[in-house]
């Protein structure tokens, strides 16, 4: 979804500020959307409550941080602890009696100031050093989180989620919270489908190609790069909220750890940058291969009848789960988008293969 | 006066095995600071290469049966055929793709290589030792371990080594590769092989790396963690300066183990992790490119 088509230059500007230019893509959106909000009534709980709800979430969070990585070139290897600033702070606003849609801004409020610290030295350096400084942040509220007792409640603890309250609603049973995700996921990707559209990003487009031509054509860097910093981080946050609420119902530090932010940026690369499509095919591919790969290891382990140690049984998701990383960057390193991208070229000439011979599709 | 001494005896104590400590962590970050020099990679799979190296030495005193020194040889060997065969089938293809890809390769080979050592040879911790007793050594009244003295010794010796190797005809012919890619390529040197071979001996450095800290805390998965360690060491002194690394390693010791011994009573212990994560944060924020790196002036 959601690119220009190639080839056709002569078009009107209503057109082409469109945000679906593409009349298929539209229907297909339309169709997917009917799908999602039916799904709490045709899809089995499992795969209801275990697989789409926090497939959607975690989509949201891939296009959190597909904002910075994707559009504004920023690298980020911290975004779970920012995530977790937000879920924390929802969860003690709500406690401390704050309607559920403050609580939601608040959490949002706290994850921007804390990742707009953090980007700090991220105007100031870029690339490598910007990368382990946000490595270091996620240590630093990894430990804050473990050893403040007044936010986590300590290193073992775990922080029960009181049930969100909408609009004077419980949000109480599954499809409800799933709602309340699917809500706020659309909301994410319109924002960032419709950056095309804007100045702002076009800005980041600019800082992310080359900042310093940026910065001579009269784009202020500096401040680009901190606001990018800012909204990804508010959406993170509210994600990281959302997720609390709506799948994790307790929080605790590990499911914020290091692990966790790896993840979210693999979500982002194997997706697809700048892409938002891609961020959906990125997270439903992270989340979803190891399971679906450890399933498949044990069912060909029985079926082969091959006595593999459990522990070896165990490591081999994490290991195929890396070699996918490696081999999408290495096979195609523009990610899923760009195979879903490529399939869809080719159809829309199709029957004529031109798209392919005339190495667009590339 | 026996009370002041009886007072500094606890925190020399603490900076002296730091610092050994800190150069230990110095031998990790020198893979990370050979590659850099050389590729501008920044090799985030060190820390698991360092694992990979304390396993194949394991595995081959356990399984071959080698004695100690011919294992380490025979490791080494192999380390740097998985570093060059990392460069050649990974890195190599990854040229000129943006930054973010190349970290993230990075970090994909570190998640595999982190699942792989334990799938082959298990997951429960495993005891080594480089043959050095663990009885206590006393300087005057300072307890030092043996194994943070040899291994801040060999660090050191490593060191010196690499520093020499960069004096050699080889040694200018990957300086020259640092710093210019296109120049060295139009007067005749092989960018590509001088890059596998600074791999090659990021792989072998691992190796050792990896059998000193085994040594130190046996043989699992959590030796990978010493990327972080090995990280601010290494940003500390500037990414591409060798003995950076060891004026850092030893600050980054001494640092970490007397804040620690003094605030994990405090704090309810944990303060080691992020003591490098701190000095990561204050490095980047006051002197990105480190006490010894070479800034570099992007002109437009």
């Amino acid at each position: 979804m959601f690119y220009r088509r190639a080839g056709i230059r002569h078009t009107s500007y209503e057109t082409d500020s469109r945000v679906l230019p593409i009349p298929f893509e539209r229907r297909l959106l339309g169709l997917l959307v009917v799908l999602a909000l039916t799904a709490p009534a045709w899809l089995p709980d499992l795969y209801f409550s275990g697989y789409l709800l926090p497939w959607i979430i975690w989509s949201a969070a891939a296009l959190s941080l597909n904002v910075l990585m994707g559009w504004a070139g920023q690298v980020h290897l911290g975004f779970a602890s920012v995530m977790a600033v937000g879920a924390y702070a929802s969860v003690h606003l709500v406690r401390a009696g704050v309607p559920f849609v403050l609580a939601l801004v608040g959490a949002g409020l706290a994850a921007a100031l804390v990742g707009s610290i953090f980007g700090v030295p991220a105007v100031r350096v870029k690339g490598l050093y910007l990368a382990v400084s946000t490595l270091a942040l996620q240590y630093v509220v990894d430990w804050v989180l473990v050893h403040v007792p007044a936010i986590s409640g300590g290193a073992q603890a775990t922080l029960q989620v009181p049930a969100p309250h909408l609009l004077g609603w419980e949000l109480a049973s599954d499809s409800a919270r799933y709602y309340l995700a699917f809500a706020w996921c659309s909301a994410v990707a319109l924002f960032t489908l419709n950056m095309r559209r804007t100045a702002l990003g076009r800005a980041f487009v600019a800082v992310r190609e080359k900042d310093y031509a940026a910065e001579v054509i009269g784009v202020n860097t500096y401040r680009y790069k901190a606001l990018a910093f800012w909204i990804s981080s508010f959406l993170g946050g509210v994600t990281g909220a959302v997720l609390a609420f709506a799948y994790y119902r307790v929080v605790t530090p590990e499911q914020f750890s290091l692990d966790v932010s790896i993840q979210v940026a693999a979500m982002v690369i194997t997706g697809g940058l700048h892409s938002v499509v891609g961020s959906y095919f990125g997270a439903g591919f992270v989340l979803l291969a190891p399971i679906f790969l450890d399933r498949f290891l044990r069912a060909g382990a029985t079926l082969l009848d091959v006595a593999v140690p459990s522990t070896t049984l165990a490591q081999l998701p994490l290991v195929l789960y890396g070699g996918l990383i490696v081999g999408f960057l290495l096979i195609e390193p523009l990610g899923l988008a760009k195979v879903y991208d490529n399939v869809r070229n080719y159809f829309l000439v199709w029957p004529f293969g031109y798209a392919r011979k005339s190495g667009l599709g590339r | 006066m026996t009370d002041i001494y009886a007072r500094l005896a606890y925190p020399a104590e603490l900076a002296a095995n730091g610092a050994l400590l800190g150069l230990m962590y110095a031998l990790v970050a020198l893979g990370i600071v050979l590659v850099y020099k050389s590729s501008a990679v920044a090799n985030l799979a060190h820390g698991s290469l360092v694992m990979l190296g304390a396993f194949v030495t394991w595995a081959i005193t356990t399984h071959l049966r080698f004695p100690l020194g011919l294992a380490l040889v025979a490791a080494v060997l192999v380390m740097a055929a998985v570093g060059a065969g990392i460069e050649r089938l990974a890195l190599r293809r990854m040229a000129g793709q943006p930054l973010i890809m190349i970290l993230m390769l990075t970090l994909g080979l570190e998640i595999m290589l982190r699942g792989l050592a334990p799938a082959i040879w298990g997951a429960g911790s495993k005891p080594f030792s480089i043959g050095i007793s663990q009885d206590p050594f006393f300087v005057g009244a300072l307890l030092i371990n043996r194994v943070y003295l040899a291994g801040g010794a060999l660090a050191l010796v490593l060191m010196l080594l690499l520093m020499l190797l960069f004096h050699t005809r080889l040694g200018v012919v990957l300086r020259a590769v640092s710093d210019d890619y296109v120049a060295s390529w139009s007067v005749g040197i092989s960018v590509e092989r001088a890059i596998g071979l600074t791999w090659a001996i990021a792989g072998g450095l691992a190796t050792l790396a990896g059998a000193v800290w085994a040594s130190v805390q046996g043989i699992d998965w959590t030796l990978s963690l010493l990327l972080l360690k090995a990280l601010a060491v290494a940003i500390l002194g500037g990414l591409d300066s060798i003995g950076g690394a060891v004026v850092a390693g030893l600050l980054v010791g001494v640092l970490e183990s007397v804040i620690s011994g003094y605030l994990d009573p405090l704090v309810g212990g944990g303060t080691k992790e992020v003591v490098a994560a701190v000095v990561i944060l204050l490095t980047i924020l006051f002197k990105p490119h480190g006490l010894f790196g070479r800034e570099i002036i992007e002109r437009v």
